[in-house]
Protein backbone atom coordinates (compact mmCIF):
# COMPACT_ATOMS: atom_id res chain seq x y z
CA UNK A 1 0.00 0.00 0.00
CA UNK A 2 1.40 3.50 -0.85
CA UNK A 3 1.28 6.25 1.54
CA UNK A 4 -0.62 9.22 0.93
CA UNK A 5 2.37 11.31 2.71
CA UNK A 6 5.78 9.82 4.21
CA UNK A 7 5.57 9.21 7.78
CA UNK A 8 7.76 11.42 9.91
CA UNK A 9 11.21 11.74 8.65
CA UNK A 10 12.72 14.05 10.33
CA UNK A 11 12.74 11.67 13.15
CA UNK A 12 15.55 8.83 13.13
CA UNK A 13 15.73 6.37 15.81
CA UNK A 14 18.62 7.07 17.43
CA UNK A 15 20.95 3.87 18.43
CA UNK A 16 21.70 3.46 22.25
CA UNK A 17 24.89 2.43 23.69
CA UNK A 18 25.45 1.42 27.56
CA UNK A 19 29.18 0.73 28.42
CA UNK A 20 29.78 -0.88 31.52
CA UNK A 21 26.94 0.53 33.66
CA UNK A 22 26.45 0.15 36.84
CA UNK A 23 24.12 1.06 39.44
CA UNK A 24 23.79 0.58 43.19
CA UNK A 25 20.73 1.60 45.82
CA UNK A 26 21.61 2.69 49.51
CA UNK A 27 19.40 0.84 51.41
CA UNK A 28 18.85 0.10 55.31
CA UNK A 29 21.02 -2.43 55.28
CA UNK A 30 23.53 -1.63 53.20
CA UNK A 31 23.98 -1.10 49.24
CA UNK A 32 22.54 -3.01 47.17
CA UNK A 33 24.07 -3.47 43.46
CA UNK A 34 21.50 -3.77 41.07
CA UNK A 35 22.78 -3.10 37.59
CA UNK A 36 26.48 -4.50 37.33
CA UNK A 37 29.19 -4.57 34.01
CA UNK A 38 25.88 -3.60 31.67
CA UNK A 39 27.43 -3.40 27.78
CA UNK A 40 24.53 -3.45 25.11
CA UNK A 41 24.55 -1.93 21.87
CA UNK A 42 20.20 -1.17 20.54
CA UNK A 43 20.54 -0.47 16.63
CA UNK A 44 18.10 2.25 15.51
CA UNK A 45 14.86 1.37 15.05
CA UNK A 46 14.86 -2.37 16.23
CA UNK A 47 13.12 -3.80 19.18
CA UNK A 48 14.71 -5.09 22.21
CA UNK A 49 12.72 -6.73 25.23
CA UNK A 50 14.21 -6.97 28.45
CA UNK A 51 12.80 -9.68 31.22
CA UNK A 52 14.52 -10.81 34.29
CA UNK A 53 13.38 -11.91 37.56
CA UNK A 54 11.52 -9.23 39.54
CA UNK A 55 13.92 -6.88 41.02
CA UNK A 56 16.92 -7.84 38.83
CA UNK A 57 17.17 -3.82 37.66
CA UNK A 58 15.01 -4.01 34.16
CA UNK A 59 13.33 -1.06 35.26
CA UNK A 60 16.17 1.05 36.48
CA UNK A 61 18.30 0.00 32.82
CA UNK A 62 15.39 1.14 31.30
CA UNK A 63 16.03 4.45 33.39
CA UNK A 64 19.45 4.92 32.98
CA UNK A 65 18.62 5.41 29.11
CA UNK A 66 16.07 7.34 29.82
CA UNK A 67 18.06 10.01 31.91
CA UNK A 68 15.53 9.57 34.82
CA UNK A 69 18.15 8.21 36.85
CA UNK A 70 22.12 8.44 36.44
CA UNK A 71 24.14 5.30 36.58
CA UNK A 72 26.67 5.48 39.56
CA UNK A 73 29.50 3.67 36.98
CA UNK A 74 29.89 3.30 33.10
CA UNK A 75 28.38 5.62 30.16
CA UNK A 76 24.68 5.87 28.32
CA UNK A 77 25.41 7.41 24.61
CA UNK A 78 22.53 8.12 22.32
CA UNK A 79 24.34 8.06 18.45
CA UNK A 80 27.08 8.51 20.24
CA UNK A 81 26.22 11.56 22.89
CA UNK A 82 26.11 10.74 26.11
CA UNK A 83 22.21 11.17 27.90
CA UNK A 84 22.73 13.65 30.70
CA UNK A 85 19.56 14.47 32.41
CA UNK A 86 16.06 13.76 30.42
CA UNK A 87 16.79 13.24 27.40
CA UNK A 88 14.80 14.80 24.62
CA UNK A 89 15.44 12.19 22.47
CA UNK A 90 14.00 9.29 24.31
CA UNK A 91 10.16 9.17 25.72
CA UNK A 92 8.69 6.92 28.28
CA UNK A 93 5.86 4.77 28.94
CA UNK A 94 5.03 3.75 32.40
CA UNK A 95 3.17 0.71 33.28
CA UNK A 96 0.56 2.82 34.74
CA UNK A 97 -0.63 5.44 32.18
CA UNK A 98 0.04 7.94 34.47
CA UNK A 99 -2.45 10.95 33.07
CA UNK A 100 -2.92 14.01 34.04
CA UNK A 101 -7.01 13.35 35.32
CA UNK A 102 -8.11 17.06 35.06
CA UNK A 103 -6.85 17.05 31.34
CA UNK A 104 -8.84 15.66 28.38
CA UNK A 105 -6.74 12.72 26.64
CA UNK A 106 -5.97 15.45 24.00
CA UNK A 107 -4.00 17.83 26.56
CA UNK A 108 -2.65 14.82 27.87
CA UNK A 109 -0.97 13.40 24.72
CA UNK A 110 -0.07 17.01 23.81
CA UNK A 111 2.11 17.25 27.52
CA UNK A 112 4.38 14.86 25.17
CA UNK A 113 4.82 17.86 22.38
CA UNK A 114 8.53 19.12 22.40
CA UNK A 115 8.83 22.42 24.15
CA UNK A 116 7.99 25.35 21.64
CA UNK A 117 5.65 23.22 19.30
CA UNK A 118 3.63 25.85 17.12
CA UNK A 119 -0.22 25.55 18.61
CA UNK A 120 -1.61 24.39 15.59
CA UNK A 121 1.00 22.23 14.43
CA UNK A 122 0.73 20.28 17.72
CA UNK A 123 -2.94 20.51 17.74
CA UNK A 124 -2.83 18.23 14.47
CA UNK A 125 0.11 16.32 15.54
CA UNK A 126 -2.33 15.07 18.94
CA UNK A 127 -4.97 14.67 16.84
CA UNK A 128 -2.85 12.15 14.29
CA UNK A 129 -1.61 10.27 17.33
CA UNK A 130 -4.70 9.82 18.30
CA UNK A 131 -6.09 8.30 15.45
CA UNK A 132 -2.90 6.31 15.01
CA UNK A 133 -3.52 5.02 18.54
CA UNK A 134 -7.47 4.23 18.02
CA UNK A 135 -8.51 7.61 20.16
CA UNK A 136 -9.88 9.57 17.66
CA UNK A 137 -13.19 10.02 19.03
CA UNK A 138 -11.63 10.12 22.45
CA UNK A 139 -10.33 13.31 22.40
CA UNK A 140 -12.15 15.15 25.23
CA UNK A 141 -12.79 12.54 27.67
CA UNK A 142 -10.83 12.78 30.97
CA UNK A 143 -8.88 10.03 32.04
CA UNK A 144 -11.34 8.44 34.76
CA UNK A 145 -14.32 8.36 31.42
CA UNK A 146 -12.11 5.68 29.82
CA UNK A 147 -10.82 1.90 30.29
CA UNK A 148 -7.47 0.83 31.62
CA UNK A 149 -6.54 -0.11 27.54
CA UNK A 150 -7.80 3.37 26.36
CA UNK A 151 -5.72 5.45 28.62
CA UNK A 152 -2.60 3.45 28.21
CA UNK A 153 -2.85 4.35 24.64
CA UNK A 154 -3.23 7.89 25.52
CA UNK A 155 0.02 7.47 27.71
CA UNK A 156 1.83 5.99 24.06
CA UNK A 157 0.65 8.08 21.83
CA UNK A 158 1.55 10.80 24.83
CA UNK A 159 5.20 9.14 24.42
CA UNK A 160 5.20 9.05 20.88
CA UNK A 161 4.30 13.00 20.48
CA UNK A 162 7.75 13.84 22.00
CA UNK A 163 8.85 12.33 18.18
CA UNK A 164 11.87 10.25 20.49
CA UNK A 165 14.23 8.51 18.65
CA UNK A 166 13.75 5.94 21.15
CA UNK A 167 10.86 5.01 22.57
CA UNK A 168 11.25 3.35 26.40
CA UNK A 169 8.57 0.94 27.63
CA UNK A 170 8.30 -0.04 30.99
CA UNK A 171 5.88 -2.91 31.62
CA UNK A 172 3.40 -1.27 29.46
CA UNK A 173 1.09 -3.73 28.83
CA UNK A 174 1.79 -5.30 32.25
CA UNK A 175 -1.50 -3.91 34.01
CA UNK A 176 -4.04 -4.96 30.96
CA UNK A 177 -6.43 -8.32 30.66
CA UNK A 178 -4.71 -11.00 28.15
CA UNK A 179 -7.09 -9.80 25.81
CA UNK A 180 -6.36 -6.42 25.59
CA UNK A 181 -2.66 -6.86 26.36
CA UNK A 182 -2.87 -8.90 22.75
CA UNK A 183 -4.33 -6.22 21.02
CA UNK A 184 -1.72 -3.72 22.42
CA UNK A 185 1.21 -5.90 21.58
CA UNK A 186 -0.13 -5.44 17.71
CA UNK A 187 -0.92 -1.61 17.98
CA UNK A 188 2.56 -1.63 19.38
CA UNK A 189 3.95 -2.80 15.92
CA UNK A 190 1.65 -0.82 13.96
CA UNK A 191 2.71 2.01 15.47
CA UNK A 192 6.32 0.69 15.25
CA UNK A 193 6.14 0.83 11.73
CA UNK A 194 4.25 4.26 11.11
CA UNK A 195 6.90 5.81 13.84
CA UNK A 196 10.13 3.46 13.61
CA UNK A 197 11.88 4.66 16.61
CA UNK A 198 13.98 2.24 18.70
CA UNK A 199 11.90 0.41 21.29
CA UNK A 200 13.34 -0.84 24.44
CA UNK A 201 10.56 -2.88 26.08
CA UNK A 202 10.60 -4.06 29.88
CA UNK A 203 8.67 -7.07 30.71
CA UNK A 204 7.43 -10.02 32.77
CA UNK A 205 5.75 -11.66 29.73
CA UNK A 206 8.30 -13.91 28.24
CA UNK A 207 5.82 -14.85 25.29
CA UNK A 208 5.20 -11.23 24.56
CA UNK A 209 8.96 -10.41 24.42
CA UNK A 210 9.41 -13.27 21.79
CA UNK A 211 6.21 -11.93 19.96
CA UNK A 212 7.64 -8.13 19.76
CA UNK A 213 11.30 -8.18 19.76
CA UNK A 214 14.10 -8.53 17.66
CA UNK A 215 16.40 -8.91 20.37
CA UNK A 216 15.12 -10.51 24.29
CA UNK A 217 18.25 -9.80 26.53
CA UNK A 218 17.72 -11.39 30.20
CA UNK A 219 18.74 -10.81 32.59
CA UNK A 220 19.97 -11.93 36.35
CA UNK A 221 19.37 -10.89 39.40
CA UNK A 222 22.45 -9.68 41.52
CA UNK A 223 21.14 -9.88 44.58
CA UNK A 224 22.45 -12.97 46.54
CA UNK A 225 26.30 -13.34 45.62
CA UNK A 226 28.05 -13.55 42.05
CA UNK A 227 29.95 -10.99 42.51
CA UNK A 228 31.44 -11.09 39.22
CA UNK A 229 28.96 -11.72 37.02
CA UNK A 230 27.59 -8.96 35.49
CA UNK A 231 23.59 -8.19 34.87
CA UNK A 232 23.35 -9.10 31.07
CA UNK A 233 22.57 -13.34 31.52
CA UNK A 234 21.66 -13.84 27.65
CA UNK A 235 20.86 -12.17 24.48
CA UNK A 236 18.52 -14.08 22.04
CA UNK A 237 17.62 -13.45 18.81
CA UNK A 238 14.68 -13.52 18.15
CA UNK A 239 14.37 -15.70 14.61
CA UNK A 240 11.31 -14.36 11.92
CA UNK A 241 9.98 -11.44 11.18
CA UNK A 242 6.74 -9.23 12.63
CA UNK A 243 4.53 -10.09 12.69
CA UNK A 244 4.97 -13.30 14.16
CA UNK A 245 2.82 -16.27 14.18
CA UNK A 246 2.07 -16.60 18.14
CA UNK A 247 2.14 -20.70 17.79
CA UNK A 248 5.32 -20.71 15.68
CA UNK A 249 7.31 -23.73 17.03
CA UNK A 250 10.68 -22.00 17.02
CA UNK A 251 9.48 -19.74 19.56
CA UNK A 252 7.95 -21.90 21.83
CA UNK A 253 11.81 -23.49 22.33
CA UNK A 254 13.08 -20.37 22.85
CA UNK A 255 10.12 -19.16 25.43
CA UNK A 256 10.97 -23.02 27.14
CA UNK A 257 14.77 -21.43 27.77
CA UNK A 258 14.24 -18.15 28.61
CA UNK A 259 11.13 -19.48 31.35
CA UNK A 260 14.57 -22.03 33.00
CA UNK A 261 16.61 -18.94 32.42
CA UNK A 262 14.03 -17.25 34.79
CA UNK A 263 13.50 -20.13 36.97
CA UNK A 264 10.80 -21.39 36.35
CA UNK A 265 9.65 -25.35 35.08
CA UNK A 266 8.45 -25.35 32.31
CA UNK A 267 8.08 -29.38 31.28
CA UNK A 268 8.79 -28.36 28.02
CA UNK A 269 9.21 -31.86 25.66
CA UNK A 270 12.06 -31.12 23.12
CA UNK A 271 11.15 -33.17 19.81
CA UNK A 272 14.18 -35.49 19.40
CA UNK A 273 14.65 -35.86 22.86
CA UNK A 274 14.89 -39.40 24.18
CA UNK A 275 12.98 -38.33 26.78
CA UNK A 276 9.93 -37.63 24.59
CA UNK A 277 8.53 -41.00 25.16
CA UNK A 278 4.81 -39.46 25.38
CA UNK A 279 4.67 -38.83 21.78
CA UNK A 280 2.49 -41.46 19.71
CA UNK B 1 10.82 1.44 6.10
CA UNK B 2 7.11 -0.92 6.91
CA UNK B 3 4.73 0.72 5.39
CA UNK B 4 1.21 -1.09 6.38
CA UNK B 5 0.20 1.69 8.78
CA UNK B 6 -0.27 4.85 7.54
CA UNK B 7 -0.19 7.96 9.95
CA UNK B 8 -0.62 11.09 8.06
CA UNK B 9 -2.45 14.63 9.26
CA UNK B 10 -5.20 14.57 6.57
CA UNK B 11 -6.20 10.87 5.39
CA UNK B 12 -7.56 8.61 7.99
CA UNK B 13 -5.45 5.68 9.15
CA UNK B 14 -5.55 2.36 7.78
CA UNK B 15 -3.99 -0.74 7.74
CA UNK B 16 -2.83 -2.95 5.58
CA UNK B 17 -5.77 -3.75 3.77
CA UNK B 18 -6.95 -0.16 3.78
CA UNK B 19 -9.37 -0.59 6.10
CA UNK B 20 -9.16 2.30 8.86
CA UNK B 21 -7.12 1.35 12.02
CA UNK B 22 -9.74 1.67 14.40
CA UNK B 23 -11.04 -1.86 13.05
CA UNK B 24 -7.82 -3.12 13.96
CA UNK B 25 -8.05 -1.99 17.84
CA UNK B 26 -11.70 -2.92 18.87
CA UNK B 27 -11.23 -1.08 21.94
CA UNK B 28 -13.24 1.93 20.67
CA UNK B 29 -16.76 -0.90 20.42
CA UNK B 30 -15.86 -1.29 23.84
CA UNK B 31 -16.39 2.56 25.17
CA UNK B 32 -19.98 2.60 24.81
CA UNK B 33 -20.10 -0.57 28.13
CA UNK B 34 -16.85 -0.05 30.31
CA UNK B 35 -15.99 3.86 30.08
CA UNK B 36 -18.29 6.17 32.96
CA UNK B 37 -20.95 8.46 30.90
CA UNK B 38 -19.51 12.12 30.71
CA UNK B 39 -21.02 14.73 32.98
CA UNK B 40 -22.46 12.19 35.67
CA UNK B 41 -18.84 13.97 37.32
CA UNK B 42 -20.36 13.31 41.20
CA UNK B 43 -22.41 9.74 41.54
CA UNK B 44 -23.96 9.69 44.76
CA UNK B 45 -24.55 13.33 45.09
CA UNK B 46 -26.43 14.45 41.81
CA UNK B 47 -29.34 13.33 39.91
CA UNK B 48 -32.80 12.93 42.08
CA UNK B 49 -33.02 12.70 45.69
CA UNK B 50 -35.51 14.96 47.01
CA UNK B 51 -32.41 16.54 49.32
CA UNK B 52 -30.81 17.36 46.04
CA UNK B 53 -33.51 19.33 44.93
CA UNK B 54 -32.12 22.66 44.21
CA UNK B 55 -35.34 24.73 45.21
CA UNK B 56 -35.47 22.22 48.57
CA UNK B 57 -31.62 23.24 48.93
CA UNK B 58 -32.11 27.15 49.21
CA UNK B 59 -35.90 26.61 51.12
CA UNK B 60 -34.09 24.05 53.56
CA UNK B 61 -31.20 25.75 54.60
CA UNK B 62 -33.18 29.07 54.97
CA UNK B 63 -35.95 27.10 56.99
CA UNK B 64 -33.84 26.98 60.82
CA UNK B 65 -32.75 30.51 60.83
CA UNK B 66 -36.47 32.08 59.69
CA UNK B 67 -37.73 29.90 62.66
CA UNK B 68 -34.93 31.14 64.63
CA UNK B 69 -36.07 34.72 64.12
CA UNK B 70 -39.89 33.20 64.31
CA UNK B 71 -38.93 32.49 67.97
CA UNK B 72 -36.95 35.33 68.70
CA UNK B 73 -40.01 37.67 67.85
CA UNK B 74 -42.24 35.46 70.51
CA UNK B 75 -39.98 35.78 73.29
CA UNK B 76 -39.85 39.23 73.15
CA UNK B 77 -43.37 39.95 71.88
CA UNK B 78 -44.31 38.11 74.58
CA UNK B 79 -42.21 39.95 77.07
CA UNK B 80 -40.74 36.59 78.39
CA UNK B 81 -37.07 38.30 78.44
CA UNK B 82 -36.81 42.15 79.40
CA UNK B 83 -35.90 43.84 75.72
CA UNK B 84 -32.63 45.23 77.63
CA UNK B 85 -31.30 41.55 77.42
CA UNK B 86 -32.43 40.73 73.80
CA UNK B 87 -34.44 43.27 72.37
CA UNK B 88 -37.11 42.46 69.73
CA UNK B 89 -35.78 41.56 66.01
CA UNK B 90 -37.86 44.65 65.36
CA UNK B 91 -35.84 47.18 66.83
CA UNK B 92 -32.71 45.32 65.85
CA UNK B 93 -34.16 46.46 62.12
CA UNK B 94 -35.15 49.64 63.40
CA UNK B 95 -31.19 50.05 64.75
CA UNK B 96 -30.13 49.34 61.36
CA UNK B 97 -32.38 51.93 59.60
CA UNK B 98 -30.94 54.56 61.87
CA UNK B 99 -27.45 53.97 61.52
CA UNK B 100 -28.20 53.55 57.72
CA UNK B 101 -29.89 57.15 57.41
CA UNK B 102 -26.93 58.58 60.01
CA UNK B 103 -24.62 56.76 56.98
CA UNK B 104 -22.64 55.00 59.88
CA UNK B 105 -23.57 51.53 59.05
CA UNK B 106 -22.62 51.50 54.88
CA UNK B 107 -19.14 53.15 57.01
CA UNK B 108 -18.70 50.01 59.34
CA UNK B 109 -19.93 47.24 56.86
CA UNK B 110 -17.18 48.85 54.34
CA UNK B 111 -13.99 49.48 56.17
CA UNK B 112 -14.86 45.75 57.43
CA UNK B 113 -15.14 44.12 54.34
CA UNK B 114 -11.98 45.92 53.00
CA UNK B 115 -9.61 44.92 56.22
CA UNK B 116 -11.11 41.24 55.58
CA UNK B 117 -10.30 41.02 51.55
CA UNK B 118 -6.75 43.07 51.83
CA UNK B 119 -5.73 40.48 55.01
CA UNK B 120 -7.42 37.81 53.03
CA UNK B 121 -5.75 38.43 49.96
CA UNK B 122 -2.40 39.08 51.70
CA UNK B 123 -2.06 36.10 54.55
CA UNK B 124 -3.71 33.79 51.90
CA UNK B 125 -0.94 34.86 48.94
CA UNK B 126 2.39 34.42 51.20
CA UNK B 127 0.90 31.12 52.59
CA UNK B 128 0.59 29.86 49.12
CA UNK B 129 4.19 30.76 48.12
CA UNK B 130 5.46 29.39 51.67
CA UNK B 131 3.29 26.89 51.52
CA UNK B 132 4.75 25.63 47.88
CA UNK B 133 8.19 26.01 48.74
CA UNK B 134 7.84 24.10 52.23
CA UNK B 135 5.79 21.34 50.46
CA UNK B 136 8.41 20.66 47.60
CA UNK B 137 11.50 21.53 49.31
CA UNK B 138 13.06 19.09 51.62
CA UNK B 139 15.56 22.05 52.51
CA UNK B 140 12.63 24.56 52.82
CA UNK B 141 10.43 22.05 55.37
CA UNK B 142 13.68 21.70 57.50
CA UNK B 143 14.17 25.25 57.78
CA UNK B 144 10.99 26.84 57.44
CA UNK B 145 8.57 24.32 59.37
CA UNK B 146 9.49 24.47 62.83
CA UNK B 147 9.38 28.16 63.21
CA UNK B 148 6.11 28.37 61.10
CA UNK B 149 4.72 25.62 63.87
CA UNK B 150 5.49 27.83 66.61
CA UNK B 151 4.66 31.13 65.10
CA UNK B 152 0.99 28.98 64.42
CA UNK B 153 0.83 28.19 67.85
CA UNK B 154 0.57 32.15 69.40
CA UNK B 155 -2.87 32.81 70.08
CA UNK B 156 -4.09 35.70 67.47
CA UNK B 157 -4.85 38.29 70.19
CA UNK B 158 -1.19 38.24 71.73
CA UNK B 159 -0.18 39.80 68.58
CA UNK B 160 -2.52 42.31 68.89
CA UNK B 161 0.16 44.56 71.48
CA UNK B 162 2.98 44.05 69.54
CA UNK B 163 1.10 45.19 66.27
CA UNK B 164 0.17 47.94 67.62
CA UNK B 165 3.12 49.27 69.34
CA UNK B 166 5.33 48.46 65.68
CA UNK B 167 2.63 49.66 63.21
CA UNK B 168 0.45 51.97 65.20
CA UNK B 169 -3.35 52.05 65.27
CA UNK B 170 -4.10 52.40 61.89
CA UNK B 171 -4.99 49.98 59.06
CA UNK B 172 -1.90 48.30 58.33
CA UNK B 173 -1.67 46.75 61.83
CA UNK B 174 -5.56 45.19 61.74
CA UNK B 175 -4.62 44.00 57.89
CA UNK B 176 -1.34 42.15 59.03
CA UNK B 177 -3.43 40.70 62.39
CA UNK B 178 -5.90 39.43 59.67
CA UNK B 179 -3.50 38.53 56.95
CA UNK B 180 -1.59 36.02 59.95
CA UNK B 181 -4.94 34.80 60.30
CA UNK B 182 -5.62 33.80 56.91
CA UNK B 183 -1.71 32.98 56.34
CA UNK B 184 -2.13 29.45 58.20
CA UNK B 185 -4.90 27.75 56.98
CA UNK B 186 -3.47 28.41 53.09
CA UNK B 187 -0.23 27.41 54.43
CA UNK B 188 -0.72 24.29 56.06
CA UNK B 189 -2.84 22.34 53.73
CA UNK B 190 -0.87 23.66 50.91
CA UNK B 191 2.47 22.07 52.34
CA UNK B 192 0.61 19.05 52.89
CA UNK B 193 -1.16 18.64 50.11
CA UNK B 194 2.21 19.08 47.74
CA UNK B 195 4.13 16.43 50.34
CA UNK B 196 1.31 14.19 49.13
CA UNK B 197 1.08 14.24 45.04
CA UNK B 198 1.30 11.24 43.44
CA UNK B 199 4.95 10.85 42.85
CA UNK B 200 3.99 9.32 39.75
CA UNK B 201 2.50 11.74 38.65
CA UNK B 202 5.33 13.81 38.89
CA UNK B 203 7.91 11.22 37.28
CA UNK B 204 5.74 11.38 34.58
CA UNK B 205 5.57 15.30 34.36
CA UNK B 206 9.66 15.35 34.57
CA UNK B 207 10.00 12.60 31.96
CA UNK B 208 8.21 14.72 29.36
CA UNK B 209 11.02 17.49 30.13
CA UNK B 210 8.70 19.82 33.01
CA UNK B 211 10.90 21.06 36.10
CA UNK B 212 10.85 24.20 38.52
CA UNK B 213 8.16 26.26 38.10
CA UNK B 214 6.24 24.48 34.91
CA UNK B 215 6.42 21.41 36.68
CA UNK B 216 4.88 23.19 39.67
CA UNK B 217 1.64 24.81 37.47
CA UNK B 218 1.12 21.92 35.23
CA UNK B 219 1.12 19.16 38.13
CA UNK B 220 1.90 19.70 41.04
CA UNK B 221 -1.02 22.88 42.01
CA UNK B 222 -3.64 21.59 39.80
CA UNK B 223 -3.66 18.16 41.69
CA UNK B 224 -3.80 20.00 45.46
CA UNK B 225 -6.33 22.34 43.91
CA UNK B 226 -9.57 20.49 45.59
CA UNK B 227 -6.48 21.23 49.00
CA UNK B 228 -6.03 24.82 48.02
CA UNK B 229 -9.63 25.57 47.72
CA UNK B 230 -11.00 24.32 50.95
CA UNK B 231 -7.84 25.86 52.78
CA UNK B 232 -8.91 29.23 51.08
CA UNK B 233 -11.99 28.75 52.45
CA UNK B 234 -10.60 27.99 56.13
CA UNK B 235 -8.72 31.06 56.03
CA UNK B 236 -11.42 33.56 54.53
CA UNK B 237 -13.68 32.36 57.89
CA UNK B 238 -10.38 33.17 60.04
CA UNK B 239 -10.17 36.49 58.32
CA UNK B 240 -13.54 37.23 59.75
CA UNK B 241 -12.89 36.19 63.21
CA UNK B 242 -9.18 37.90 63.24
CA UNK B 243 -10.99 41.09 61.39
CA UNK B 244 -12.98 41.30 65.18
CA UNK B 245 -10.32 40.54 67.51
CA UNK B 246 -8.49 43.37 65.57
CA UNK B 247 -11.57 45.77 65.55
CA UNK B 248 -12.58 45.11 68.84
CA UNK B 249 -9.08 46.69 70.71
CA UNK B 250 -8.61 49.47 68.63
CA UNK B 251 -10.15 50.92 65.72
CA UNK B 252 -12.92 54.22 65.13
CA UNK B 253 -14.78 52.26 62.65
CA UNK B 254 -15.99 48.76 61.33
CA UNK B 255 -17.87 46.06 62.69
CA UNK B 256 -15.51 44.89 65.72
CA UNK B 257 -15.72 48.61 66.47
CA UNK B 258 -19.81 48.80 66.51
CA UNK B 259 -19.53 45.93 68.70
CA UNK B 260 -17.17 47.44 71.43
CA UNK B 261 -18.87 50.85 71.13
CA UNK B 262 -22.67 49.51 71.72
CA UNK B 263 -21.25 47.35 74.17
CA UNK B 264 -19.96 50.72 75.99
CA UNK B 265 -23.24 52.78 75.40
CA UNK B 266 -25.93 49.45 76.08
CA UNK B 267 -27.36 49.32 73.05
CA UNK B 268 -27.84 45.56 73.03
CA UNK B 269 -29.91 46.38 69.86
CA UNK B 270 -26.43 47.24 67.47
CA UNK B 271 -25.01 44.65 69.33
CA UNK B 272 -27.13 41.96 67.60
CA UNK B 273 -27.51 43.96 64.35
CA UNK B 274 -23.19 43.51 64.44
CA UNK B 275 -23.66 40.39 65.23
CA UNK B 276 -25.88 39.51 62.29
CA UNK B 277 -24.20 41.40 59.97
CA UNK B 278 -21.15 39.36 60.74
CA UNK B 279 -23.06 36.09 60.11
CA UNK B 280 -24.58 37.55 56.84
CA UNK B 281 -21.34 38.58 55.42
CA UNK B 282 -19.00 35.70 56.62
CA UNK B 283 -21.82 33.02 55.02
CA UNK B 284 -22.14 35.66 51.90
CA UNK B 285 -18.23 35.80 51.76
CA UNK B 286 -17.97 31.71 51.91
CA UNK B 287 -20.54 31.32 49.24
CA UNK B 288 -18.55 33.17 46.58
CA UNK B 289 -15.62 31.46 47.09
CA UNK B 290 -17.42 28.21 47.15
CA UNK B 291 -18.78 29.17 43.77
CA UNK B 292 -15.80 29.61 42.42
CA UNK B 293 -14.44 26.30 43.70
CA UNK B 294 -17.11 24.72 42.32
CA UNK B 295 -16.52 26.14 38.97
CA UNK B 296 -12.38 25.57 39.32
CA UNK B 297 -13.12 21.63 40.87
CA UNK B 298 -15.13 21.40 37.51
CA UNK B 299 -12.69 21.91 35.37
CA UNK B 300 -9.82 20.67 36.93
CA UNK B 301 -11.04 17.58 38.84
Amino acid sequence: MALTTPVRTDRPAHGVVLQDVRRTFATAAGTRPVLRGVDLELHAGEIVALVGPSGCGKSTLLRQVSGLDTPDGGRVLLDGTPVAGIDRRTAVAFQEPRLLPWRTLAANVALGLPRGTPKDAGRARVAELLRLVGLGESADLRPRQVSGGMAQRASLARALARNPGVLLLDEPFGALDALTRLRMQDLLLDVHAAEPATVLLVTHDVEEALYLADRVLLLRSLAGGAEDLGSVARVIDVPGRRPRDRADHRLAELRAELLEGLGVATHHVRPGDPDAHHSI
Amino acid sequence: MTDHVAGTGTGPVTDRAGRPLRALNPFDAMRGADAAPAGAAAPGRARGGFWSRRVVRVVGGALLPLLLLAVWHAVTAGGLVPPYQLPAPASVWDAALDLLARGQLQTHVAISVQRVLIGFVTGAAVGLVLGSLVGLSRAADVLLAPLLGAVRAVPSLAWVPLLILWLKIGEESKVTLIAIGAFFPVYTTVAAALRHVDPHLVEAGRAFGLRGVRLLQTVQLPAVLPSVLSGLRLALAQAWLFLVAAELIASSMGLGFLLNDSQNSGRVDRILLAIVLLALLGKLSDSLVALGERALLRRYA
